[in-house]
């Protein structure tokens, strides 16, 4: 089973929560910043998605979505 | 390709102000997760508190009527007695439920009001800057108690649930925590029981969630994930105190 996520930036404050519990290591810190000032997570798609949703329930902003085939 | 995890429709899309790890934005997604799912978002009227979470209403698309600091299971008996039929339920933090409103829970939880309380439990004073609430733990520093709290002056924490417990009218509490993916399915699960025994009239229910609060602990996200887990824990062991079949 094949997913992948989409992260709104803007509403990304980088507490590293989705990457520290996603299971393929699937997410990454970006090297630059939002607006805000914060740099967010963003989707690796060299990884492996499984679609699992992990990264959406532990995200405090709700800024995460994930879709799965 | 399908979408299978989305913002609730009940959580405005608007940004939080809480700070990077906070559990209240984690709390106010299940809230509203769990009204979208059980169709209540219409007949649904929170009070919020005095505290980080005073802004819930800009987050929540439900009714909500603010409270002065502390007052908020008050308000909520009030707005029950009056509207029976709708789902009231108050969100509270630490410093609001267990020092300036302890009163009013009390005697709201001794009257069995047919309120549910979310009573968020983060071991320190958010808002105005991190000072000593009555659940700091035993030795943790805090701008009130820079040396670590000593419990022969100012008291052990205080365990809220256990408090109520010994309560005749009380009829659901669980204490569970939002640091882990576990634990917030965990947390879900709890608060929908809570409005399932609501809905039911079995009496006064209180979920107390121990929430990281990364900022006022000095700690990065993570680190104050793993504190609730290696600390916090320990002197608020997690799980259903009480329930009364509904």
């Amino acid at each position: 089973m094949k997913g992948k996520i989409v992260i709104d930036k803007e509403f990304c404050k980088g507490c590293q929560f989705c990457i520290a519990f996603c299971p393929k290591k699937a997410v990454q810190i970006s090297a630059k910043r939002n607006t805000k000032g914060y740099a967010y997570a963003e989707y690796d798609k060299t990884k492996k998605c499984s679609g699992c949703a992990t990264c959406a329930l532990v995200c405090p902003e709700a800024t995460i979505e994930v879709y799965r085939e | 390709m399908k979408k299978v995890f989305s913002r609730p429709k009940s959580l405005r899309k608007v940004s939080m102000h809480y700070c990077p790890g906070c559990g209240h934005s984690i709390i106010h997604r299940l809230i509203a997760e769990l009204l979208d799912e059980l169709k209540l978002r219409d007949k649904t009227i929170c009070v919020p508190p005095a505290g980080c979470a005073v802004l819930a209403y800009y987050y929540l698309d439900i009714d909500m009527v603010e409270a002065p600091h502390g007052r908020a299971t008050a308000v909520a008996t009030g707005i029950k007695r009056v509207h029976p039929k709708n789902l009231v339920f108050s969100y509270q933090g630490d410093g609001d439920l267990a020092a300036i409103g302890t009163s009013e829970a009390l005697h709201a939880a001794n009257r069995g009001e047919q309120i549910t309380v979310i009573f968020v439990n983060n071991a320190v004073y958010g808002m105005t800057g991190g000072q000593m609430a009555p659940t700091t733990l035993a030795g943790q520093k805090t701008t009130t108690s820079p040396f670590g709290r000593d419990p022969k002056i100012e008291g052990p924490p205080i365990r809220v649930c256990e408090l109520l417990a010994t309560l005749h009218n009380t009829s659901y509490l669980e204490r569970v925590a939002v640091n882990s993916p576990a634990h917030i399915k965990k947390t879900k699960n709890a608060l929908r029981k809570a409005f399932e025994h609501q809905k039911k009239n079995t009496g006064f229910s209180l979920v107390e969630i121990l929430s990281p609060c990364p900022t006022n602990w000095r700690m990065d996200p993570l680190q104050s994930c793993k504190w609730i887990d290696e600390v916090m824990v320990k002197e608020f062991p997690l799980g259903v105190l009480k329930e009364v079949k509904c």
